[in-house]
């Protein structure tokens, strides 16, 4: 707690603010990647911390957001059929599918479980055995080890009702896809201090390479975020772009060697959809074949291929999550879209940019 | 009779036996008649009227049970409205086959801590549900109250008002949902669950000029203080580095990804006195039992209306929002 603290030492984050105005004559649009960043921006009032030159947008890495319609509606499908019980991250409780959500749908008698790690799921089958216990596998590489180890876990003790509905993401085609899309303007980018934990530095050196934006690897606390900022705009100003690991306390360049074979045992890649992206080549993780008892879009096939496209809603979530639009100029934003009756994605999430924006913003 | 069976709910001699045996010889009050209602002797002027239900789980956590709360929660909503708690009710949905001992041990616990209430319980209902129908005990208070001083409501703040909180924040929903979930076990994470008669009777006879009360339990201080900023049309500014928290409460917050300010208490106590008033009224809350901890914390602005500003660490400013969902079911 004390080393936490240090990185919320106010003295340190005002001087690192202050040096950040000598950065910032021309103006600059730099993107928070991870939903965590997003929230920490918020809740610490650091953008009234900022040059005025300096405008934060938020990214694609609110792993609730970004679960496309179509597949929280075949989770709930998954729900409704007998004997069924769904385990999920309580972020995911009241994210809308096309006509409900997790939390409704409990309301109306599906048994919904909310676990704190994808081995309490595990648990659960083991004490339910004549119930089929779905785990929703979501989130990017931070949380994919551990749904990892629930499958292994399953695996080795036969614990054959236990599934998992995997719609894990992984972040840098992701980026690769929004960067290549042209639509976006930035200065930088602040890369998912986390995620780097799993896949180290280098695996986002197409960044400056390829697309010529400086990045820094940030963490999360209010000098961490800083100093992310102020190596962007360093690079910016010495006309360079490169990976700079500003989380060095955490965050090693290589790749974490026992995550990485984890997820290679465990994981394949495949395309996915991305709420407000669109499909994205390589962009999400299959469970092997090795695994496929384990694999929920095997076992119920027939019923996850029966769930209708979703209905488009007039929440502009997409643009929000592609850093095009600012919350507050989605039309719904405060005008029937609030944390009380989200009409999207971002306005559930505790780390939603709608969400993070409604909460702390004036 | 060591469980509790449906026909103790029944209406029946083994009722009229529940009765005696555990509330009664727990918390009976004196002169008990065995009629259908209690009778009050009261003073002229306006009553104070409240009812809460209560259904935590587990019903026993560190630094309190469902009987405690149950009583403290309902005399701390009296309080607020600037009366002295005078009787309380308490009804009980008790599923079959809870453990007599247990029911007795909550009694006993509601005895003691309407004692320390300066309160009586002086009626009651007990009814019985099949096993599975509910979990092990609820219970309803419900409470009458002399009011003292009329006019103290949520609605009272006025600008330059500075507000006082009795304590640190957190600790009730920290210590249940630690213990329920068997968090952390170590930290040690105690609930406030307390009935806070002595801090505002005691401020109530200085004479001190009183605009608000209100006790922050389920959507902590953040829920409150926006109830407050809105009923009042005014713009409450607390600063962050003022607000008591406990370390190990900080940390199981930090750890758990929770804001302090949206945990429940259920023995914490926001006054809002004019700015004259402060420091007296300050020091003597801190001569109370539960208030040695309290602070100011901040002050009443008058615009943006209806909105609650932190003022952080960092010097910056954000909006403290009301919270929003299920953050965490069945704390009281």
């Amino acid at each position: 707690m004390k080393f936490l603290k240090d990185f919320q030492n106010p003295l340190l984050v005002r001087e690192t603010a202050r040096r950040l105005e000598g950065l910032a004559s021309a103006p600059a649009i730099i993107m928070e990647v991870c939903g965590t960043h997003t929230m920490s921006v918020a809740r610490f009032g650091l953008k009234s911390l900022l040059p005025p030159t300096v405008r934060l947008v938020s990214g694609p890495g609110c792993p609730v957001c970004v679960t496309a319609q179509e597949d929280i509606d075949a989770f709930l499908a998954l729900g409704r059929f007998p004997g069924v019980i769904l385990a999920s991250f309580g972020d995911m409780m009241r994210v809308p599918g096309s006509e409900a959500s997790l939390e409704s749908c409990r309301a109306e008698g599906a048994d919904v479980r909310v676990v704190y790690a994808p081995l309490e799921a595990v648990d659960l089958a083991r004490q339910t055995p004549h119930k089929d216990v779905v785990f929703w596998g979501v989130g990017f590489e931070t949380t994919m080890p551990a749904t990892a180890l629930a499958i292994q876990a399953a695996a080795r003790s036969g614990v054959l009702n236990f599934s998992v509905f995997c719609h894990h993401k992984t972040m840098p085609p992701a980026l690769r896809a929004l960067l290549a899309g042209g639509e976006l303007k930035v200065s930088g980018l602040l890369l998912p201090g986390h995620v780097s934990t799993i896949i180290g530095v280098d695996v986002f050196r197409f960044i400056p390479e390829q697309f010529h934006v400086p990045c820094a690897v940030t963490g999360f606390e209010p000098l961490d975020i800083l100093l992310g900022i102020e190596s962007v705009l360093r690079q910016r100003q010495e006309g360079k772009a490169l990976v700079d690991n500003a989380y060095g306390r955490a965050v090693k360049t290589p790749a974490n060697p026992r995550a990485q074979s984890l997820l290679k045992e465990v994981f394949e890649p495949q395309d996915a959809v991305w709420r407000g992206l669109g499909k994205i080549p390589g962009s999400g993780v299959k469970i092997r074949e090795k695994y496929a008892p384990f694999d929920a879009s095997n076992r119920f096939r027939e019923i996850i291929a029966a769930v209708p496209p979703a209905r488009t809603r007039a929440c502009r979530c997409g643009e929000v999550l592609r850093g095009v639009l600012a919350p507050s100029d989605c039309p719904l934003f405060r005008a029937g879209c609030d944390p009380s009756q989200p009409q999207g994605p971002c306005m559930v999430s505790r780390e939603g940019a709608c969400a993070a924006a409604f909460r702390f913003e004036p | 009779m060591s469980r509790v069976l449906l026909s103790h709910g029944a209406g029946g001699r083994e009722m009229a036996e529940l009765i005696r045996r555990v509330f009664l010889a727990s918390y009976g009050p004196p002169g008990f008649t065995g009629d259908d209602s209690a009778a009050l002797a009261l003073e002229a002027g306006p009553l104070a009227f409240t009812t809460d239900s209560f259904v935590v789980d587990p019903i026993f956590f560190p630094g309190g049970d469902i009987g405690r709360l149950a009583v403290a929660g309902t005399v701390n909503d009296l309080l607020t409205a600037a009366a002295r708690p005078l009787a309380l009710s308490a009804s009980f949905i008790l599923e079959e086959g809870l453990p007599l001992s247990t029911l007795t041990e909550i009694a006993t616990s509601m005895a003691e801590t309407a004692r320390e209430s300066g309160v009586a319980i002086v009626t009651g209902d007990t009814k019985v549900v099949p096993r599975g129908s509910a979990d092990q005990i609820f219970i309803t208070t419900s409470g009458v109250g002399q009011i003292v001083r009329p006019g103290v409501s949520g609605a009272g703040l006025r600008p330059g008002d500075r507000l006082i909180l009795t304590g640190s924040i957190g600790d009730h929903g920290m210590a249940v949902l630690l213990a329920r979930e068997g968090l952390l076990a170590g930290e040690d994470i105690v609930s406030d669950a307390a009935p806070l008669t002595e801090i505002v009777l005691r401020l109530l006879e200085s004479g001190c000029e009183l605009h608000a009360m209100r006790d922050p339990t389920r959507g902590g201080i953040a829920a409150v203080l926006n109830e407050m900023a809105r009923q009042s049309g005014v713009c409450v500014e607390i600063e962050e580095s003022l607000v008591p928290v406990k370390p190990g409460v900080a940390a199981a917050c930090e750890a758990l990804g929770l804001d302090v300010f949206q945990v429940a208490n259920e023995g914490k106590m926001l006054i809002a006195v004019p700015a004259r008033e402060a420091e007296a009224a300050l020091a003597l809350v801190r001569q109370c039992r539960y208030g040695e901890q309290a602070q100011l914390i901040g002050e009443v602005k008058s615009a943006p209306a209806g909105r609650v500003q932190l003022l952080t660490r960092l010097g910056t400013t954000r909006f403290l929002a009301p919270p929003s969902g299920e953050l965490l079911p069945r704390i009281c």
